[in-house]
């Protein structure tokens, strides 16, 4: 059993639900536990920065000094959320880097009697401790239910491999450890070239004409690869391109249904668990169809299929739609 | 190498002092005055179509001094913190970073040309100063309610499903040490108001 320190995140709980439902089917066959860092606070997504970079640090301080004081030894501080990860890797690496930010970030967190010693946790996000501690070949040997013939595009997005401070990953730009992963669990990875390309973050919010572009290219990339659905580490990343695709298809008078699963979710299913047990369902663009096709039954929803997103509202055929599509390769 | 272009710092030139307010407002080091011009930054950005100026516009104006249209620009509210530019920029200059640093400066002084940006943020901030952890429901309601009514019949289904499928919950968690962690930000503003000096301010 390898145990590591674990800061879960807003979302987790919330609108990554399923998220957390999913790695909690996976840590037992897998021989991983996580101890949850008590009482953490929100990292602040990009929000605390915008306003306030050096609180936005000290926010993010007080979850790496609780870390700290919570050692026991494991000094892995594991984040399953891009964004958490991002920002607790990137103050480390600042006040290991940065005496002055170490002193400021500290004289803050005194206010609390905290203290952070610059370096004292080792922040990793949930995808780097499955690929590179578990090891894909450990994951393909607990694989009971192979996903053969689904369709999978490898949805990274941005704040795994980048900014990557410490320089852990060997490529920022297009990295194969997804698509590794998501192979060993027999699903057939497309060569999905928008791989870490970005959701737009809370643009959905602050600019939706730029979030929802960012998200169409996403989608359409997966859409005309004919991927069944997309794969992704990261809740925010899910949060956009699922629950903002309806918004974003009333955008662009657009007709996609791209489904987006946690790749914890497809480990899941690939490990034997059922649906349910994984949170599956609970996405609002769904999954039923696509996992329908390769023999895993999904029950349906209680209530019907939300207004606008029901086939009785797809009554066009793509051609003569403002948006181009290359449908040639979608009904294979 | 960067030192020696640094020992220019505190020159009373009103570019170098611009300069020197948005470094002082970066948290770490953002190498900024290493900046050669190359334009990678820009030609790497996903949202650099929506942007007035690109990234390596906005780092000339800032040498320039050109202080209230750097501030005024959209360009770092635009900014998706995507860091292809970071990864790619020849001179590892902290791009994300100095967006942020310009946006905390517009923001304060309220000169932000998307307002609805810095709102976002503060809802956000005021969530966290309030339970330590962010509230969805409560950050949507107030935020769309006030600068995007005429979306929420469009967000309505999504919005019913989320809550529907027990993905929004209406009880926000605060955590118990919210009394210590206010202590621990206020401390915060405080230094950061120390390190920016009001006199470089104009009122």
């Amino acid at each position: 059993m390898t145990s590591y320190l674990f800061y879960p995140g807003c979302s987790l709980a919330g609108s990554a639900m399923a998220y957390g439902r999913s790695l909690e089917a996976i840590l037992g066959p897998l021989g991983i536990s996580l101890e949850e860092i008590d009482d953490w606070n929100c990292c602040g997504a990009s929000e605390y920065m915008t306003l306030s970079p050096l609180a936005g640090h000290a926010l993010i301080g007080r979850n790496l000094a609780l870390a700290e004081r919570q050692r026991n030894g494991s000094d892995t501080l594991v984040a399953p959320c891009s964004l958490c990860f991002a920002n607790l890797a990137k103050t480390d690496r600042y006040v290991r880097q940065s005496p002055v930010l170490c002193d400021q970030v500290n004289a803050a967190l005194a206010a609390d009697g905290l203290h952070y010693t610059p370096g004292a946790v080792a922040v990793r996000h949930l995808f780097e401790v499955l690929v590179d501690d578990v090891g894909v070949d450990e994951i393909a040997r607990h694989v009971t239910r192979p996903l053969h013939g689904l369709r999978v595009a490898p949805y990274l997005g941005c704040l795994v491999t980048r900014p990557d401070l410490d320089r852990r990953r060997r490529r920022h730009e297009h990295p194969k450890d997804f698509d590794r992963l998501l192979a060993a669990l027999g699903a057939e990875v497309v060569d999905y070239p928008l791989r870490t390309a970005c959701c737009g973050g809370h643009m959905t919010q602050i600019s939706p004409d730029t979030g929802f572009e960012l998200i169409r290219r996403l989608v359409d990339a997966a859409d005309r690869l004919g991927a069944d659905l997309m794969a992704t580490v990261c809740p925010m990343c899910q949060m956009n391109i699922d629950a903002y695709q309806g918004e974003m298809n009333g955008h662009f008078h657009a007709h996609y249904r791209m489904p987006i699963l946690f790749f914890t979710q497809l480990m899941g299913l690939a490990f034997g668990a059922g649906p349910d047990a994984l949170g599956i369902g609970s996405e609002i663009v769904s999954a039923r169809d696509a996992l329908g096709r390769i023999g895993i039954e999904v029950p349906p929803a209680e209530e019907p299929v939300p207004a606008g997103a029901g086939p009785a509202r797809r009554p066009k055929k793509p051609q003569g739609l403002p948006m181009p599509r290359v449908d040639d390769e979608a009904d294979r | 190498m960067g030192a020696a272009i640094r020992s220019r710092e505190r020159s009373s030139s009103p570019a170098d002092r611009f300069e020197d307010e948005v470094r002082a407002m970066t948290a770490g080091d953002p190498r900024l005055e290493t900046c050669i011009q190359c334009g990678t930054c820009g030609g790497s950005c996903p949202s650099a179509a929506d942007m007035d100026h690109t990234p390596r516009q906005l780092f000339a104006m800032i040498r320039a001094g050109l202080r209230d249209d750097v501030l005024r620009s959209n360009t770092p509210w635009m900014c998706v913190s995507c860091y292809f530019c970071s990864v790619r920029c020849p001179q590892e200059i902290h791009i994300p970073d100095v967006m942020y640093a310009i946006k905390a400066i517009a923001a304060r002084e309220r000169v932000a040309p998307v307002p609805s940006a810095p709102d976002f943020s503060r809802t956000f901030v005021a969530n966290i100063r309030t339970f330590g952890r962010s509230f969805e429901v409560g950050l949507a309601a107030r935020y769309y309610l006030r600068h995007y009514p005429l979306r929420l019949p469009g967000l309505a289904p999504m919005g019913i499903g989320m809550v529907t499928k027990g993905r929004m919950g209406f009880i926000p968690h605060r955590i118990k040490g919210v009394t210590g962690l206010r202590a621990i930000l206020a401390k915060a503003a405080e230094l950061e108001a120390a390190a920016s000096p009001a006199d470089r301010v104009p009122a």
